[in-house]
């Protein structure tokens, strides 16, 4: 039986109630996109298997359950946020926690750091640079037959706002701890800005962190704008658990001669999907996605990409590698488009996957469209077994089977985590992975909210 | 009772999908004799080192083989590394994101493990690592990359000398170590054997030319023919084969054969 009927018509209940329930005090700047995109969402639904773009994906997992809470944050749910301290030895950031994709105290104003970015809430952006929302607020993000994009900017109160002007460059890395912390299931719904101006730099690491064991539901949008000559970073790791549902759409635009990397390490989830869209709108930009995933159990991991090649003499990879145990199934689909004055493009796409068990699933599927004649673009997937070669090699030096399995999962890993520009954040980011590999990753791992 | 044979091997048979490869070879080495076994392709050389580290590819399927007085054949191959066997492989493998740091502090310290001592120390692995370097002129540049990732030829073969200089094994087998060096890398992989050798290591060269031996010099060489040794004697024997090739050995071989046959009838 179709599970969602019942969940939509819970949400138009949300929906009609939201003037003086979860929307109340939103900024008309924001409220303004929200009728067309429901009935948007209304149109398009929520994405099944019928849908292309999520052919190996079955969201019914985490859209069927029957959850609370709708989250829209109030003052008071933020006292456990601030308790936490992200224990990162050597790694030198500015950090700021948010509860459930939300900024605590998010009706103070928004926050300078040294070399003049700003950080704060939507709501306080909305009030402090408003023509600058304006002019970036909704314009990347893009339906695309996907109901949970509108269904966001329908429903989502508010989310993380980050503006990094002209020539701004800030060279600590900015990280995001988001705790997801509920006394009850929740769905929770974000909506993220992010505007880096005309040469300015800005590398940001989300770490997404389910800190109590009740069941979530995540469904994130952030834009993202690249000006002329700009440089932007994302890292994520998202360290979930089993009943957590954690589904982002991330939409990059990029201006010319710029930079922009996204890296997605998928270290525990019961149902995770990252959708990643790059637009390179100017000529001579660089923009590269990576992925990285390690499931388990009844996980399932999917990694979404499309590149949009629309100006000429411009450069893209996509690297995604996925290690799969037990039931766990992993999906990765990639696009890649060459719009038809996109000339000179260079575009490469690889996905790799490793299967541990019988039962294991992965599923890839690769697209290029190419509208332009002068091209360079190639993809390759492979799914396989550890190689037995270098297993035996590595037993042939005394090393155990057990161990050596290890390493070589270790290595395959870390070959999407070498790109990550940042090397004390690359040895963290290592040794979660192998702890992960090693089973001794829990969600607890380096929190400091002992909440047993 | 001390066994006075460091490996014997003994009537060993072996296939590789139920095709007989190995046809009743024995072998027996002492504690610090070098031997040579030569033969064309398609001998079984290749085959032994396998059986003798435990690759699975080929079946055992009667014989012996004993090390240290140890049923070798029901050992792991990790086990076999710990009790001190090392393959120097004809085609290394690259391991991509295993660096060779990591690599060679886990086997060291699985091997220690083993024989009941404390992991080293950082500083004095990373002392042994300096010292084997040089010891087998690996440039510093390789140690500090993934596992044979993007050497060349020459630099994996100087790798693996230099995994058994960190490693000291009690028997080396060297499966074809001079195929594709050039005269100057041979001469530091085979002094690199030479430097790193304890007096009572021994050392199996497992190769189709006599060149290697110029520099390794062995105490017996054997003829591996139609998997079974049909000839052995000393280094004259190498120098034998270098000048009048395999031919004459197979006519030895098979007019033995037709004997052996006809006697048996």
């Amino acid at each position: 039986m179709d599970y969602r009927p019942e969940v939509i018509s819970r949400l138009t209940e949300l929906w009609e109630g939201k003037d003086a329930g979860v929307l109340q005090g939103s900024p008309d700047i924001y409220n303004r996109y929200r009728a067309e995109a429901f009935s948007e969402f209304l149109r398009l639904g929520i994405p099944d298997r019928k849908n292309e773009a999520y052919k190996y994906t079955n969201l019914e997992k985490s859209f069927g359950h029957r959850y609370e809470q709708y989250f829209s944050p109030k003052p008071d749910d933020f006292r456990e946020a601030e308790r936490f301290h992200c224990e990162v030895e050597d790694l030198d950031v500015w950090n700021m926690v948010l509860l459930n994709g939300f900024f605590p105290r998010g009706d103070e104003g928004l926050a300078m750091l040294p070399g003049g970015i700003w950080v704060g809430s939507m709501k306080a952006a909305a009030r402090q640079f408003p023509s600058l929302v304006e002019k970036h607020y909704n314009k990347y993000a893009r339906n695309e037959n996907d109901g949970l994009v509108p269904l966001n900017t329908a429903l989502a109160s508010d989310g993380l706002f980050l503006y990094a002007p002209k020539n701004t460059v800030y060279t600590k890395p900015i990280q995001i701890v988001n705790l997801l912390h509920s006394t009850q299931d929740i769905f929770t719904q974000d909506r993220n800005l992010v505007v880096v101006e005309d040469g300015a730099q800005m590398s940001l690491l989300v770490c997404d962190h389910a800190i109590s064991p009740q069941h979530y539901l995540t469904n994130t949008v952030t834009e993202v704008y690249v000006g002329c000559n700009a440089r932007f970073e994302i890292i994520r790791v998202q360290n979930q658990h089993n009943d957590s549902g954690k589904i982002t759409h991330t939409f990059i635009h990029q201006e010319r001669d710029s930079f922009a990397s996204s890296n997605n390490i998928t270290l525990h989830g019961g149902l995770v999907r990252n959708a990643t869209w790059h637009r390179l709108n100017g000529e001579n930009a660089e923009t590269h996605s990576y992925g990285l995933f390690l499931a388990d159990k009844q996980q399932h991991i999917a990694n979404f990409v499309k590149v949009d090649h629309a100006a000429p003499n411009c450069n893209s990879t996509q690297l995604f590698k996925g290690v799969l145990d037990d039931n766990a199934s992993g999906a990765f689909n990639g696009r890649i488009m060459v719009h038809k004055d996109a000339q000179k493009t260079n575009a490469f796409q690889s996905s790799n996957s490793i299967i541990l068990s019988d039962t294991a699933r992965m599923d890839t599927k690769p697209q290029l469209e190419i509208y332009a004649d002068d091209v360079k673009c190639s993809h390759g997937a492979t799914v396989g077994q550890l190689d037995e070669n270098a297993l035996f090699y590595l037993r042939s030096r005394g090393i155990d089977a057990k161990e050596a399995k290890l390493m070589l999962m270790f290595g395959f890993a870390h070959d999407v985590i070498k790109n990550i520009p940042i090397e004390a954040l690359r040895e963290r980011i290592d040794n979660l992975v192998l702890m992960r590999l090693r089973g001794e990753l829990s969600r607890c791992a380096s929190c400091a909210i002992q909440c047993n | 009772m001390q066994t006075e044979f460091l490996i014997q091997i003994k009537d060993l048979k072996a296939s590789i999908d139920n095709k007989e490869i190995l046809k009743g070879l024995t072998l027996e080495v002492k504690p610090g004799e070098i031997h040579a076994i030569m033969g064309p392709n398609g001998s079984g050389k290749s085959t032994l080192a396998n059986v003798l580290t435990g690759r699975e590819i080929a079946t055992v399927t009667s014989g012996t083989v004993t090390f240290e007085g140890k049923n070798l054949l029901e050992m792991s191959p990790e086990e076999r590394a710990r009790e001190g066997i090392f393959l120097s492989f004809q085609y290394p493998i690259e391991i991509p994101g295993v660096s060779m740091v990591n690599f060679m502090k886990t086997a060291i310290n699985e091997q220690r493990k083993h024989r009941g001592l404390e992991p080293l120390s950082a500083s004095e692995f990373l002392r042994q690592m300096r010292e084997k370097k040089e010891l087998v002129e690996i440039d510093s540049a390789l140690t500090n990359r993934s596992v044979n990732e993007g050497f060349s030829g020459g630099e994996k073969k100087k790798n693996e000398i230099f995994q058994m200089a960190m490693l000291e094994p009690r028997l080396a087998l060297l499966d074809e170590t001079d195929s594709g060096l050039d005269i100057d890398a041979l001469r530091i992989v085979a002094n690199g054997v030479n430097k790193i050798r304890r007096p009572d290591t021994s050392v199996i060269v497992i190769t189709h030319y006599q060149r290697l031996l110029d520099y390794i010099v062995p105490d017996f060489v054997h003829v591996l023919y139609d998997g079974r040794i049909v000839k052995s004697g000393g280094p004259e024997l190498a120098l034998k084969l270098e000048e009048r090739g395999y031919d004459w050995i197979r006519k030895e071989a098979e007019v033995s054969e037709e004997t052996w046959t006809t006697d048996r009838k």
